[in-house]
């Protein structure tokens, strides 16, 4: 029999010091005080400029002033019409470009012959500017509603198909083996694994594109609108109200982080199993 | 009733066979083994049998019928466990369930006794993420369990574990054969394993694959302690230095 006795190892009075990395953690209190200041200080600078007197109310209107147009707007009703058109158009552009998007990036990263058969064109698509074809659609579709939904398609649609198939793409090999010897045929295998699979990641893929159809609907309204977030800057901006162009500014970042959120919390709701 | 290989030759590039002309026949009930050199095409034999390969030669035979693509009668664990991690533990168990034929009750009592045997059932409602590899392991030969398959098909399963996992593991599988009676052919890299689990050790040749040697391994007991007599040594050491001679071989070959 071997035996060997080691002398008992000396227990190190202070915990040795971490190596820091580049990925270092802060407290969760520094982290919110942190959270509050990227918010807090770019405000109180905002408003000690508009206070001081350097700049001129008309190009910087100070806090108050940008409450009471927002106040006005609200009161006369302006506002929510606004808001409420533009979000609409949101719905229908973004909605019908996942109505086509989700199901063709599907097609292409399950079925062999999809990719080669639409990658090649909606590469070439997705680098063109999606704004460029404003006055194209106002030429083919006027400049009612149908230009404006058809720009939003236009921005969003082949950035999210493709998005979506790489998604798709990324189902590992195996667990469509193991769903085969499972007696899984290709439907099963698409609707019971290869889509909840992919389904954080296309959520992932929609939450991009979403700030993206949300941009562009103020562009397009800039344009040629008579309603929506980005005409009400432009009528401001006739009259020199620099002040409910601000506050349409705050209205329309307060809300697009609202769909941002709106969205995690679904995502991190669905793939909770996905790190 | 039992499952046949026919002259099965595999190529995955025409010329090059992986395996050659496998002739086989496996009875019902019976614990397989296979070791091999890398080369010897030992994975590919149990994906021609899971019908995840098509033979490019020859034809494979389970109780008459012949093997055309993959199904539920073969139930197939790999080496990594390959679960749906969005669904918990029961839920991965039940896949194959799923259908039209099983009710919701039948599921229900079928995952549980399924659980039960693999001495899961208190995780039933966890996710795959939060089982140990072992575990993991358990669900995966669980779930390809749940038709009653006639053949289990085992690619390197205990291949990732560590030392004192994979022996629990090799004591759970016997375990599982013993009370179900099913085929399992089992493919690993493991001498030591593969002589201890299977009734009948395959020694693949490599370049092409085909069997070297068949042996017959008479039960010398069912404890790990086993592993330690002179006639388990006897038998391991003569399996491995046919593993060795084929490895040199294919080395040589490649070289060549």
């Amino acid at each position: 029999m071997v035996s060997v006795e080691s002398p008992p190892v000396e227990r190190a009075a202070a915990p040795a010091p971490r190596v820091k990395l580049l990925k270092t953690e802060v407290s969760r209190r520094t982290a919110w005080i942190l959270r509050v200041a990227s918010v807090a200080v770019p405000f109180a600078i905002w408003w000690a400029v508009s206070g001081s007197g350097i700049v001129p109310d008309r190009f910087l209107p100070a806090p108050p002033q940008v409450w009471a147009a927002f106040t006005d707007m609200v009161a006369s009703g302006d506002l929510q019409n606004d808001l409420l058109a533009s979000l609409g158009r949101i719905g229908a552009g973004f909605g019908l470009a996942i109505l086509i998007s989700v199901p063709l990036g599907f097609l292409m990263g399950t079925v062999g012959w999809a990719q080669p058969l639409f990658e090649p064109i909606i590469g070439i698509l997705r680098y063109l500017p999606a704004s460029a074809f404003i006055p194209l659609l106002i030429i083919w579709l006027g400049i009612g509603e149908t230009s404006k939904i058809a720009l939003l398609v236009l921005g969003v649609v082949f950035f999210n198909t493709l998005m979506t198939a790489d998604v798709v793409r990324q189902v590992p090999r195996r667990l469509l083996d193991v769903s085969a010897t499972l007696g899984a045929g290709r439907a099963r295998v698409a609707a019971r694994v290869v889509f909840p699979h992919s389904l954080p990641g296309i959520l992932d893929a929609l939450r991009v594109n979403a700030a993206v159809a949300y941009n562009l609907v103020v562009v397009a309204e800039l344009i040629a609108a008579t309603s929506g977030l980005g005409y009400r800057i432009t009528r401001a901006q006739r009259f020199l109200q620099t002040d409910k162009i601000f506050a349409i500014l705050i209205v329309i970042g307060l809300i697009g982080l609202t769909i941002d959120v709106t969205l995690r919390v679904v995502r991190a709701r669905v793939g909770r199993w996905s790190v | 009733m039992s499952l046949r290989f026919e002259g099965v030759s595999m190529a995955y590039t025409p010329g090059t066979p992986v395996l050659e002309d496998i002739d086989l026949e496996i009875p019902p009930g019976e614990f397989v083994t296979i070791v091999g050199a890398s080369g010897s095409g030992k994975s590919t034999l149990l994906s021609l049998v899971a019908g995840l390969t098509r033979a490019t030669k020859g034809r494979i035979v389970l109780d008459g019928r012949t093997v055309e693509g993959p199904g539920p009668d073969r139930g197939m664990a790999f080496q990594t466990p390959s679960l749906y991690p969005w669904r918990t533990v029961a839920r991965n168990v039940a896949f194959a369930l799923e259908t039209r034929g099983f009710s919701r009750q039948a599921r229900q009592e079928r995952v549980a006794w399924l659980l039960e045997e693999v001495g899961l059932t208190e995780h039933a409602a966890k996710l795959p993420g939060s089982l140990s590899g072992g575990q993991q392991q358990r669900v995966s030969i669980a779930r390809a369990l749940a038709r009653s398959p006639k053949v289990l098909l085992l690619d390197e399963p205990f291949g990732a574990l560590d030392v004192q996992t994979k022996e629990d593991m090799q004591l759970f599988i016997r375990q599982v054969w013993q009370d179900l009676g099913t085929t399992v052919v089992m493919v690993t890299h493991d001498v030591e394993e593969a002589v201890f689990l299977g009734r009948r050790v395959l020694v693949l040749a490599s370049d092409p694959g085909r069997v070297a040697r068949d042996l017959r391994v008479e039960p010398l007991g069912d404890g790990l302690e086993v592993k330690r007599t002179p006639e388990f040594l006897a038998v391991r050491a003569q399996v491995e230095d046919l593993v060795r001679r084929e490895h040199r071989a294919h080395l040589a070959a490649a070289r060549a």
